[in-house]
């Protein structure tokens, strides 16, 4: 469905969704006539032929496309009216409102989002539409072949068109739609063939017989797993390419008995029918996607690999020599940044924040701003990706070591008011304050916002910040956003955060746990003897138990039980207060069981846990 | 010093008092070093500065003024409040015992309202009471929160005027102190008023009934009420109803939405405590309305935005925020931006200095001068020798340099007033054609010729339609709109207008006999169609009729209504063309409207995922050239596991994800695709898989997720 017409920028997006579904709805209205129209047509075609449903509705499918893609034009005169009309109809909705409701395409227009836009750089803006979208169901193997598609053009120098926006590109099947709206039609027939075909109607065609019609590598997410042959990924790449192949022919010659005997069994066939018709209607996609809570992924896991988990120095180690793609560009583009660091300082001492966003790390760049321009000037550089950064941490920060000022605040606003206070007595006196990541998981807050919005009001404080996550500008609303008087300056770096992500626990980082391990031994070493048996004793029943996958925990009566026998306690009150101890240290954690009773565990892995206690018997 | 710590995350660097030594560097220097040019750049701050001096203190006088009547009003009820409490009879008694409250209305554009509470503070401390205390909810938490900052604001601003010491002790003891209570107010307040006058001490009792006047309200200010937790407010409202009588309290309650919060938020029982006036400020498009007539429309300011950058900043403050604050900002972005980027902005000042200016521009400037695509256009038109004088001769096109800018002035002297003459004529038809703001018509004039323009010519042919007194009173205001004009070419317009009007008064006076003629005309077929007729005779007469209707002679009335019309219609089409075709128009106009959005109205978001999806864009290596659409697997890691990530589910499986990942990486790395290693992990393409997918993490595209093992889940949708 060409919705090219209601492009408009993310940020304007809350206000304009419904606009645009409505838009939307009315767009698919006046297509249906057309639709219908086609359909019939083809269905006529169909009857005299005698062609099974199944292909009838494949054609139809392809033909509508092929309608939609072309009436993108026709799409384009229905929105676009003369504003006189338009003006007119707004006159009679809206009874005269004077902030001129404007039509959204006007607010897009004016916003310079379209493509009539003098854009001297050339850049490539992406439509709003087809950034905020629905989720759409998504087949097993689309991954698999897109990277195989990948794989296949390996550098190609073709020759680049640079009209990036004019391509009519919907919100729901934008990817698929955008490549296969560019390229020649019998290769974009192949490609919209294959996604909407299920996937295991493909995979019968490919494996005909040896397969059984179990799904061997999909399941849905709660399924157990299911023990998968060693199939590789080389074997399913060629069969997606074989597969290409074998569609295509079955689209050039659709009359051909083989293809129709494939659709033979009812059940499967009602499945394609209902998916082929629900392809254009970005209302039952939606649905599709969102009705059914199991999401089709397969079973593998990463312990197939030789190396399951790398640890963090390993990692490190990897990919440190290893120079990164393309680096003589990133640098180029980096040194285009730096051309305005001067213009930041002037921007800064006019009262405007700058804040620097965009894909890649951003810390670098703004230290060689600090480097280069902040020398001479009381800077404080905050680290928001820090993971235990705090408001009050930047506070002190400010008030002790930039104010020099002894002496403590009961609460932030008190500090506030007082760096406030001493600021505007000594106007002079300027501090730049650089935050990388103002969006980090610390400082999101609405408090710690604040409290900095506060802080870039005032005017000789100057604020330069960066900027990460997606959705971080939601952290501020208009109050703060003019507190904060940013000026927004888009610093794509490219460079990796390797910083940035380093605290961060990673999904497939193994924690080596050494860190854990010597936490255990501090803590054990400032205890009594007593105690020491006591965290020992539990640790060892926890070794014992460690194959045992029902083991929830030691409950408190059985623990109590065995250190009596122990003769480490001698009532449970003891051993409370010392479970109290161990659990404000992290140690060990309590879990209610089904029937009420507490049970201990202690929160580190069975490896480091073994470490331990060889440490201890050394000892 | 290193930034990166793993135990710290703040540094602060302090330059040593050596390097302190040496000069810091001024707005100035930083303006001059990033500058195009450097040769007049010192000018051009200068001028920059001034300009935007002068838009600030304008916009805060522009303010001041358009909040005075409300502040008026506002400061009549406070004294009024005061002055209630001195009479004795029953009405005001009970009156007394309520606490009097202004809701101030003041609308959603919140960015502006401190401005309007500042303002409104120290107005009424000039004025009414030394005792104003405003407090925001953020910093009211709770009951205890809001009597301290009231306590505190409220003591310190007396406190003030003594010695530091006390005060510090004074905040001490509030500090330390349980019993932080309004009887402390009232104590305080008594002492207070006391001191203040020694004349009359015995008399400061809980009578409402007082004779002394000086008994100065005590006014709290509720910046923020939606804001404010309900509860705290009842709690304090109640106490505050307590005290009223020994303390002339009062309340201003700042509303961002509709005065029916108030009873959202208390209770009956609470809101009967209260004294309630409603206060409506001023709505914020007629502050920017005014803010545009008074900066953007006025030709004593030099500096102009053209079409697109004001449609981006109207379109932000329409769409986004209501601010006039933002507003302000973006003109002052523009401004500096203007200033930085054009050389040629030096001429861009008033006209003595202009043409001064114009005298000390080097070589390269004038050079600059002749690459203007307005200049070059108006060269073009000029005869061969001339053209020849004017690419060569430096002194000469000085000179022409000066009769342009005085054209250019002169252009806008006339431009401003015919678009205001435009605007009422066409602000008050019927569904506007041409917009019912001056904004609108402004934009459309900046855009093209208005005359082509559809709208302008339905807006005339319903000028046509108008009745003779709407006519003439529109034209008598255009008229006035011209009188403040001194402008040779609009004097002589204001006079042939008042010709016109006066002849339209005329008529009025020795028009009594031709009426009945025209009359005549018109009734008589319209007499025929009364007889029973079929079709084909209606038709007939409808066509007669049509025909004689349009040979008819026109009445007087209509000569001179056209006449008037066509004179306006001649004074838009010499007037009203757009900047662009005023030669040297770059000197003034300030074009780049990308450049204004990108800074104000960013888009991460997109940024980000255009970056990830076609880094052509930012990185052009030849390796990265592909088809549409598709990426190359040259492309940078992040790209690739983006790109392969769009096209799973919910979740995403992190074994296939990495497969795909290695078997595109492979690709890039030039392995044949038969070859056994094809597409196998190693441990490289591992651990750059482990960080590309913990940088999408980082962005926010995905999280870890434990419904099942080694997957992920996305979490957003789209891009293409």
């Amino acid at each position: 469905m060409p919705l090219g017409c209601c492009k408009y920028e993310d940020g304007a997006e809350s206000c304009h969704t419904t606009q645009c579904c409505l838009q939307f709805i009315k767009v698919l209205f006046t297509f249906s006539s057309g639709d219908t129209d086609t359909l019939s047509v083809i269905m006529s075609v169909l009857e005299v032929k005698f062609i099974g449903d199944g292909d009838a509705l494949e054609h139809i499918v392809d033909k509508q496309e092929d309608v939609q893609i072309s009436s993108g034009s026709v799409q384009k005169m229905v929105t676009f009216k003369s504003p006189a009309g338009r003006r007119a109809k707004e006159d009679a909705e809206h009874d005269g409102d004077e902030n001129g409701v404007l039509n959204e395409q006007n607010y897009v227009h004016a916003l310079g989002t379209d493509n009539a836009e003098e854009d001297e750089e050339g850049m490539y803006r992406v439509a709003g539409s087809s950034i905020f979208t629905f989720q759409k169901a998504k087949r097993g193997h689309s991954m698999a072949q897109t990277a195989s598609e990948l794989a296949r053009t390996p550098g190609k120098s073709v020759s680049f068109s640079t009209t990036p926006n004019i391509e009519p590109s919907t919100p729901t099947r934008t990817g698929r739609n955008h490549r296969g709206g560019s390229r020649t039609p019998q290769r974009s027939k192949k490609v919209q063939f294959v996604s909407t075909t299920p996937h295991r109607l493909r995979k019968r065609m490919t494996t005909p017989s040896m397969r059984s019609d179990s799904d061997s590598e999909l399941s849905p997410s709660d399924s157990e797993e299911e023990g998968e042959e060693d199939e590789d990924v080389m074997e399913e790449e060629t069969k997606v390419k074989k597969e290409d192949k074998e569609n295509l022919k079955t689209l050039r010659t659709p009359s051909e008995g083989s293809s129709a005997a494939l659709y033979k069994t009812p059940a499967k066939k009602s499945k394609t029918t209902s998916e082929a018709l629900n392809q254009p209607s970005m209302v039952e996609e939606y649905f599709e996607a969102h009705g059914n809570s199991k999401v089709l992924t397969s079973d593998r896991t990463l312990e197939r690999l030789h190396t399951p988990k790398l640890d963090r120095e390993t990692l490190v180690q990897l990919l440190g020599g290893k120079p990164s793609c393309c680096s003589k560009e990133i640098q180029q583009l980096n040194g285009k940044h730096r051309k305005h660091f001067s213009k930041w300082m002037l921007q800064l001492q006019l009262g405007f924040s700058v804040l620097v966003y965009g894909l890649g790390s951003k810390k670098s760049l703004l230290e060689d701003f600090r480097v280069s321009h902040l020398a001479q000037e009381i800077n404080l550089v905050v680290n928001g990706f820090f993971p235990s950064i705090t408001l009050k941490s930047i506070l002190n920060a400010l008030t002790c070591e930039v104010l020099e000022h002894q002496g403590s605040f009961r609460t932030p606003s008190d500090q506030i008011r007082y760096i406030a206070q001493t600021l505007k007595e000594s106007p002079d006196l300027h501090v730049y304050l650089l935050i990388h990541n103002i969006d980090g998981s610390m400082l999101r807050g609405d408090k710690t916002q604040s409290a900095l919005g506060q802080l870039a009001s005032l005017p000789n404080l100057h604020m330069v910040a960066s900027l990460d996550h997606i959705n971080a500008p939601m952290v501020w609303d208009q109050f703060k956003q003019s507190q904060f008087n940013w000026l927004w300056w888009e610093c794509v770096t490219y460079l990796h955060y390797s910083e940035e992500t380093s605290y961060e626990n990673s999904l497939l980082v193994q924690q080596t746990g050494t860190l854990a391990l010597s936490s255990l031994t501090h803590v054990l070493r400032s205890l009594t003897p007593n105690a020491r048996g006591i965290f020992q004793l539990l640790v060892k029943f926890q070794l014992e138990n460690k194959d045992n996958p029902s083991y929830t925990g030691l409950s408190f009566q059985d623990f109590y039980q065995r250190c009596r026998e122990a003769f480490l306690v001698n009532s449970d009150l003891t051993l409370r207060t010392q479970l109290t101890e161990f659990r404000d240290h992290k140690l060990i954690r309590t879990r209610k069981g089904a029937d009420g009773v507490e049970y201990l565990v202690v929160a580190v892995d069975a490896g480091t846990l073994m470490d331990f206690l060889e440490n201890e018997e050394a000892d | 010093m290193s930034t990166s710590s793993v135990s710290k995350g703040c540094f602060v660097f302090k330059p040593s008092a050596k390097k302190k030594k040496k000069t810091t560097l001024t707005l100035e220097d930083h303006f001059m070093r990033g500058c195009e040019d450097a040769e007049n750049s010192e000018i051009r701050f200068r001028l920059c500065h001034d300009l935007w001096d002068k838009i600030k203190t304008d916009t805060e006088a522009l303010q001041d003024e358009l909040n005075r009547n409300i502040l008026d009003s506002l400061l009549d009820f406070t004294r009024k409040c005061s002055s209630t409490r001195r009479h004795s009879d029953w009405a005001s008694q009970m009156r007394a015992s309520e606490i009097p409250t202004a809701a101030l209305v003041l609308g959603v554009n919140v960015p502006d309202h401190d401005m309007t509470f500042q303002s409104l503070s120290d107005l009424l401390q000039q004025s009414v009471t030394p005792h104003v205390a405003s407090v925001q909810a953020k910093e009211c938490g709770a009951l205890k929160h809001l009597m301290k900052r009231v306590l505190e604001r409220l003591m310190d601003t007396v406190v003030d005027d003594e010695e530091e010491e006390e005060a510090e002790q004074t905040r001490a003891q509030l500090n330390t102190s349980v019993h932080c209570s309004l009887s402390t107010l009232c104590a305080w307040y008594n002492t207070n008023t006391k001191k203040s006058d020694t004349g009359t001490p015995g008399k400061k009792r809980s009578s409402a009934v007082r004779d002394d006047p000086l008994q100065p309200p005590v006014v709290i200010i509720f910046k923020d009420l939606e804001a404010f937790n309900p509860k705290v407010l009842q709690d304090f409202i109640l106490i505050c109803s307590r005290y009223i009588e020994r303390l002339p309290l009062m309340f201003i309650f700042g509303i961002a939405t509709s005065p029916s919060t108030i009873q959202h938020m208390l209770p009956h029982s609470v809101t009967s405590l209260l004294c309630i006036e409603l206060f409506q400020s001023l709505s914020c498009t007629q502050h920017l309305a005014t803010v545009i007539d008074k900066l953007i429309l006025a030709p004593q300011f030099p500096f102009k935005l053209n079409g697109k950058v004001l449609q981006v900043l109207i379109s932000i403050f329409l769409y986004h925020d209501f601010s006039v604050r933002n507003f302000i900002k973006g003109i002052q972005l523009a401004l500096l931006e203007h200033f930085h980027s054009q050389p040629l902005s030096v001429l861009c000042c008033k006209k003595k200095a202009a043409l001064l200016n114009v005298m000390q521009l080097g070589h390269q400037d004038l050079e600059r001068v002749r690459q203007l695509q307005s200049f070059k256009r108006y060269a073009e038109k000029q005869e061969a020798q001339e053209q020849v004088h004017l690419l060569t001769d430096d002194p000469h096109l000085k000179e022409v340099c000066q009769k342009l800018i005085k054209d250019l002035r002169k252009y806008h002297k006339n431009y401003y007033p015919t678009l205001r003459c435009l605007h009422t004529l066409t602000s008050s038809l019927p569904r506007y054609p041409l917009g019912k703001q001056i904004r609108e018509l402004h934009l459309i004039c900046l855009e093209k010729n208005i005359w082509e323009n559809e709208d302008y010519q339905s807006a005339m042919k319903l000028l046509k339609m108008l009745a003779k007194d709407q006519l003439i009173a529109l034209l008598q205001r255009c008229e006035e709109t011209l009188q403040s004009v001194k402008s040779k070419k609009m004097k002589s317009a204001r006079v042939q207008l008042g010709d016109t009007l006066a002849r339209f008064k005329q008529l009025d006076t020795g028009a009594a006999e031709s009426p009945p003629s025209v009359e005549d005309s018109i009734t008589s077929p319209v007499k025929n169609l009364q007889k029973k007729t079929d079709l084909f005779q209606l038709q007939k007469t409808l066509l007669e009729m049509n025909e004689s209707r349009r040979s008819k002679k026109l009445s007087p009335f209509e000569v001179l209504r056209n006449e008037a019309l066509q004179f306006i219609d001649g004074l838009v089409k010499s007037h009203l063309s757009p900047p662009e075709s005023q030669t040297l128009n770059e000197v003034c106009y300030y074009t780049s409207s990308a450049t204004v959005r990108r800074h104000l109205n960013a888009t991460p978001r997109t940024s980000i995922q255009a970056a990830l999806n076609s880094p052509i864009y930012y990185l052009q290596n030849e390796r990265l050239k592909t088809e549409d659409g598709v990426i190359s697997n040259a492309a940078p890691d992040i790209c690739i596991v983006y790109k392969l990530h769009l096209e799973c589910g919910r979740l995403i499986n992190l074994y296939d994800w990495l497969e795909a990942y290695a078997t595109v990486v492979s690709a890039a790395e030039g392995n044949e695709p038969d070859s056994d290693d094809f597409g196998k992990v190693d441990d490289v393409k591992h651990a750059r898989f482990i960080r590309a997918v913990s940088e999408l993490e980082f962005l926010g595209f995905i999280k870890s997720t434990k419904q099942k093992t080694d997957h992920v889940a996305r979490l957003s949708w789209g891009g293409c």
